[in-house]
């Protein structure tokens, strides 16, 4: 393992410019080998799927907010927004990450309303985060070229702790929106969104704020913070199932490689985690074959497990797997985990 | 001049889908659509250069399988983001059992 000390992981650094020359920008990844015809079954799109799950996600929002509200302010009631928190905070991440992939519904306005809906929930511009997540998926875990690298070495252990109320990424947001409002982007942002579609994401910020005046006028006109326990505060109180789902993707494992076998994780979860999640918890096939829309991602995984690393068992099992790595990383830059692949399987790419 | 090339049979590519084809070092892709129209395209997604062979054939679109841009494979025209180029198209004939492509007649 050669040394990597501290890394520069902005956009804009040497780090960036390093990681192209090495050809580890737009590099070919590996990918099992899976028949055209049972891929073409596998990415096969849907609307059932989707229209279901998302019919009982905004119902169960329906309900938990109203409970919340008529019992306000009791025990109950908080319970009510316990769980709306989630299905707010945490469920519209994995909602804007799979209809922004598109592949959630067949019918394409149905990805793009719910998309819009989940972003303004999980406070993500529609479009700075369409091509942040093309750019993951180019670059996965490729230091100076992905930006959506959450875990990176070492660790910033109390930033990931804040985050499980949103204690950094909400003002961040906020002050993204406010950067947008004034038709402007952030240097890195600059690097990744076309010149043709800013403008969409300078309107999208002066109406999000909007929104946002309301609500806090609202909650001054009624003396009450419960108009925001309904918009805005349960991206904080119910992110937590959100950045723990999160960190089990890719934290602790290498960067710098071309395998998503080396650098993502499989997960198996509990039947609400996977609905909370949408199976994103199948995270090396996800990555892999991005086309699978989360529904088929189960049929995926029996396809080409035996090509993979063996999942972590459980959230817990996987906590169990990285914590250890990222606690020691924060004195120890250069430690990562290396995923033993099957005897069948050959890795490639470097690790650094 | 037309410069006819024979690319692939005309069962070598299922109703509504997309096969590779090579020819002097360069990627096309030939689509059969679901109404046994062939249609072909250079190779490679504008947005990446991911292989469009590899992609989701869904009426008469193509979806690029790395960032799922999508392109109307018979125009070429891409269909929003992150396609901001659009796809070169080429005529296609259907003859004696093949489909032929037209490389001197990019569109």
């Amino acid at each position: 393992m050669a040394s990597i000390g501290k890394r520069d992981y902005s956009l804009i650094g040497a780090e960036s410019r390093r990681a192209v020359e090495r050809g580890l920008s737009q590099a070919q990844w590996y990918r099992t080998d899976v028949s055209r015809k049972r891929m073409k079954e596998l990415m096969h799109r849907r609307n059932g799927p989707a229209i279901r799950d998302t019919l009982l996600w905004l119902g169960l929002l329906v309900l938990f907010a109203g409970l919340g509200v008529y019992l306000w302010f009791s025990v109950w009631s908080l319970l009510c927004f316990a769980v709306y928190g989630v299905l707010y905070g945490s469920a519209s991440d994995a909602r804007w990450h799979e209809c922004g992939h598109g592949t959630a519904f067949k019918t394409r306005w149905m990805n793009t309303v719910v998309y819009n809906i989940a972003c303004f929930m999980i406070m993500r511009d529609p479009t700075v985060w369409r091509w942040s997540h093309a750019r993951h998926h180019t670059d996965t875990i490729i230091v100076g070229r992905d930006p959506e690298i959450v875990a990176q070495r070492p660790p910033a252990l109390g930033h990931i702790a804040a985050d499980v109320l949103g204690l950094f990424a909400v003002p961040q947001a906020f002050k993204h929106m406010a950067i947008h409002s004034s038709r402007r982007l952030t240097a890195e942002e600059a690097t990744f969104v076309p010149d043709t579609e800013r403008p969409r994401t300078y309107w999208t910020a002066r109406i999000w704020l909007l929104i946002y005046a309301a609500v806090v006028v609202a909650c001054v006109m009624s003396r009450s913070i419960l108009p925001a326990m309904v918009i805005g505060l349960p991206r904080m109180y119910g992110a937590w199932h959100h950045i723990m789902t999160g960190l089990t993707q890719h934290s602790g494992l290498a960067d710098d490689v071309t395998d998503h076998r080396l650098n993502s994780r499989t997960v198996y979860m509990n039947p609400f985690s996977r609905f909370v999640y949408w199976n994103m918890n199948y995270h090396v096939e996800h990555h892999m074959f991005p086309m699978v829309p989360f529904h088929a991602l189960p049929a995926l995984h029996a396809e080409i497990k035996d090509d993979l690393p063996t999942p972590a068992p459980s959230i817990a099992a996987a906590f169990g797997e990285f914590m250890p790595v990222l606690l020691r990383q924060r004195r120890d830059p250069e430690y990562f985990l290396q995923r033993k692949l099957p005897d069948r399987a050959d890795a490639v790419g470097s690790t650094s | 001049m037309p410069n006819w090339i024979v690319a692939c049979g005309i069962d070598d590519v299922d109703n509504e889908d997309v096969i590779p084809f090579e020819h002097d070092g360069c990627q096309y892709a030939i689509y059969r659509s679901p109404d046994d129209m062939y249609y072909a395209t250079d190779g490679s997604c504008t947005h990446e250069h991911a292989l469009l062979a590899d992609g989701l054939v869904m009426d008469h679109i193509i979806e690029c399988p790395k960032h799922n841009g999508r392109f109307d494979y018979r125009t070429g025209e891409g269909k929003g983001a992150p396609i901001r180029v659009n796809l070169k198209t080429y005529p296609t004939r259907v003859q004696d059992g093949t489909v032929s492509i037209n490389l001197a007649a990019s569109e």
